[in-house]
């Protein structure tokens, strides 16, 4: 109830409490700083969270809908058994599409890494065929014991073994991201703490006149917490701002760019950096409040 | 509010150490409603420590206190904070905000009390009349003199119209015309029937009470509390 009603108190405003105790340069200075640089890390945290979280999904139902099929054989045989693979997919329950990659296509691929100028014919690179499978999803064992059969040079992979890890990894960075935002509040309401010792311990003599003249402890704690409210507030409002827009000035996702480029809001995502302030004022509100109190017990 | 006659303070077998040793030992003391006592006694006899324990601000480690029939042991810290809007107290130092005027200064215990300053702005004013302040309203503790001080503090003491005033050395720093001005402010509100006590060590200062008042002067020695004689 005390909780309650300090909150609106914080809300609702003293004039006469707020006059009594001073303002103080520095740690309002301290307080506005650290909570604005928290909050801008905050927004890119949040960014990162659910960036990762976009891409482990993708990852996840895009490549669980895909597998490759590799022909590696002989040059002379290589025609024949990528035509065969293609006959066994086609017929193949759960496969709804299957696609032979042109030599472009292969060199494409294989561009970022060995340069335009590779010459394709002249390299025993194997055929790849593309496969994408129906909602049904095909029998993966029967299909690699049907191609062994008709075409021995034929490996099917599902991406199973890669996809996995970075599906995995992925997840690992959105928690990693979420983590930054609990360690970002929780450093927030440390350095809130500490300023809001300093200013309680710098107006040691304001406590001790109002104490002298009948002020509650609940009176002279909520002096403090508004004030230190107010400063999280307004300096986590200008920090997640900044962040916003530095975020939103990164360069758009492309296929070039990768992951990086697609670190940023989507949609109603640029919502949520707004709660950053709010939880930034929360956590002044609390830190200061147990300070204050604890402070004050202190005191007597 | 007590009624007239009623024990307003009461020490029973009180006794007070710090930092190992005894600083008041064993003291009995009774202040009735409307009564006026001076506490005298040479310094670092524990005249402010007496007080102290008088408006709860300090324990003590033995005995009893009854404020206003409540024993100051089993009050919490939100209980000590109202009975203090009921004890007036004047500081030798006054222990202002100085970033405050005269005027937010002496109606501080309004505000922390939750009333609205604006409403009692009449009050203020006629208080700050009374004491001599009106022309220094929005000064700041500062630029006070010592007299001026001790006034406006007089007043915040009095503004939630209390039931004791309690001064340590109101006149510590003041010359004797600015020590008779602030007596007379301290017989009157007596005489309004506000119990005073008043640490000092200015005997003259008594002597001239007594020809006013029908004060009781009380004085620690050997960490005991005695009544004085007729040399004072």
């Amino acid at each position: 109830m005390s909780v309650l009603s300090d909150l609106f108190a914080v809300a609702r405003g003293d004039s006469q409490a707020d006059r009594a105790v001073p303002p103080t340069g520095f740690t309002a200075r301290l307080t506005l700083f650290s909570s604005g640089a928290m909050a801008f890390l905050a927004v890119f945290a949040m960014a990162l969270s659910l960036a990762t979280g976009r891409l482990a999904e993708r990852w996840s139902s895009e490549l669980a809908r895909s597998a490759t099929v590799r022909i590696s054989a002989p040059a002379g045989q290589v025609e024949a058994q990528t035509q065969a693979a293609v006959r066994v997919l086609q017929t193949t329950p759960g496969v709804a599409q299957v696609r032979v990659l042109e030599d472009a296509e292969q060199r494409a691929l294989l561009e970022p890494w060995f340069g335009p100028d590779l010459p394709v014919d002249s390299l025993p690179i194997p055929q790849m065929i593309d496969v994408i499978e129906d909602s049904n999803g095909y029998d993966g064992e029967g299909l690699r014991l049907r191609l062994q059969a008709e075409a021995p040079g034929a490996v099917l992979d599902d991406h199973t073994r890669w996809r996995k890890p970075l599906v995995r990894a992925a997840g690992r960075l959105r928690a990693l991201g979420l983590a930054s935002v609990v360690l970002i509040a929780l450093t927030t309401g440390a350095m809130i703490t500490l300023a809001a010792n300093a200013a309680l311990a710098a107006n040691a003599q304001v406590i001790r006149v109002l104490r002298l003249v009948g002020a509650r402890d609940v009176y002279i704690a909520r002096a403090f917490v508004r004030r230190f409210t107010i400063r999280a507030l307004l300096g986590a409002a200008v920090g997640t701002l900044l962040g916003m827009i530095a975020i939103a000035l990164l360069p758009s996702a492309s296929v070039e760019g990768g992951f990086l480029t697609g670190l940023g809001f989507q949609g109603s995502h640029w919502l949520l950096p707004l709660l950053i302030p709010l939880l930034a004022a929360v956590v002044a509100f609390w830190a200061t409040r147990i300070a204050a109190f604890r402070t004050l017990k202190e005191q007597t | 509010m007590c009624k007239k006659g009623t024990l307003v303070i009461e020490l029973s077998d009180v006794s007070y150490s710090y930092g190992g040793g005894e600083l008041l030992s064993h003291l009995n003391l009774t202040l009735a409603r409307g009564s006026f006592h001076f506490l005298t006694g040479p310094s670092g006899a524990g005249k402010t420590t007496l007080l102290k324990l008088c408006y709860g601000d300090l324990h003590p480690t033995a005995g009893r206190i009854t404020l206003f029939g409540d024993n100051v042991r089993d009050m919490g810290r939100d209980d000590i904070a109202r009975l203090r809007r009921r004890v007036g107290v004047v500081h030798q130092d006054c222990q202002f905000l100085d970033h405050l005027s005269v005027a937010e200064n002496v109606a501080l215990p309004l505000s922390v009390s939750g009333r609205d300053v604006r409403d009692e702005a009449s009050n203020l004013i006629d208080l700050l009349g009374w004491v001599g302040m009106s022309g220094q309203t929005e000064s700041r503790p500062p630029e006070l003199s010592g007299g001026e001080r001790q006034r406006a503090a007089l007043a915040r003491a009095v503004i939630m119209d209390p039931d004791i005033i309690i001064a340590d050395e109101p006149t510590g720093n003041v010359d004797w015309e600015m020590s008779l001005r602030l007596l007379s402010l301290l017989v009157e509100l007596n005489k309004m029937g506000k119990t005073v006590l008043i640490a000092t060590h200015d005997l003259n200062l008594i002597r001239s009470a007594k020809a006013q008042v029908a004060a009781r002067v009380l004085r620690i020695r050997n960490r005991q509390i005695q009544l004085a004689g007729a040399d004072l």
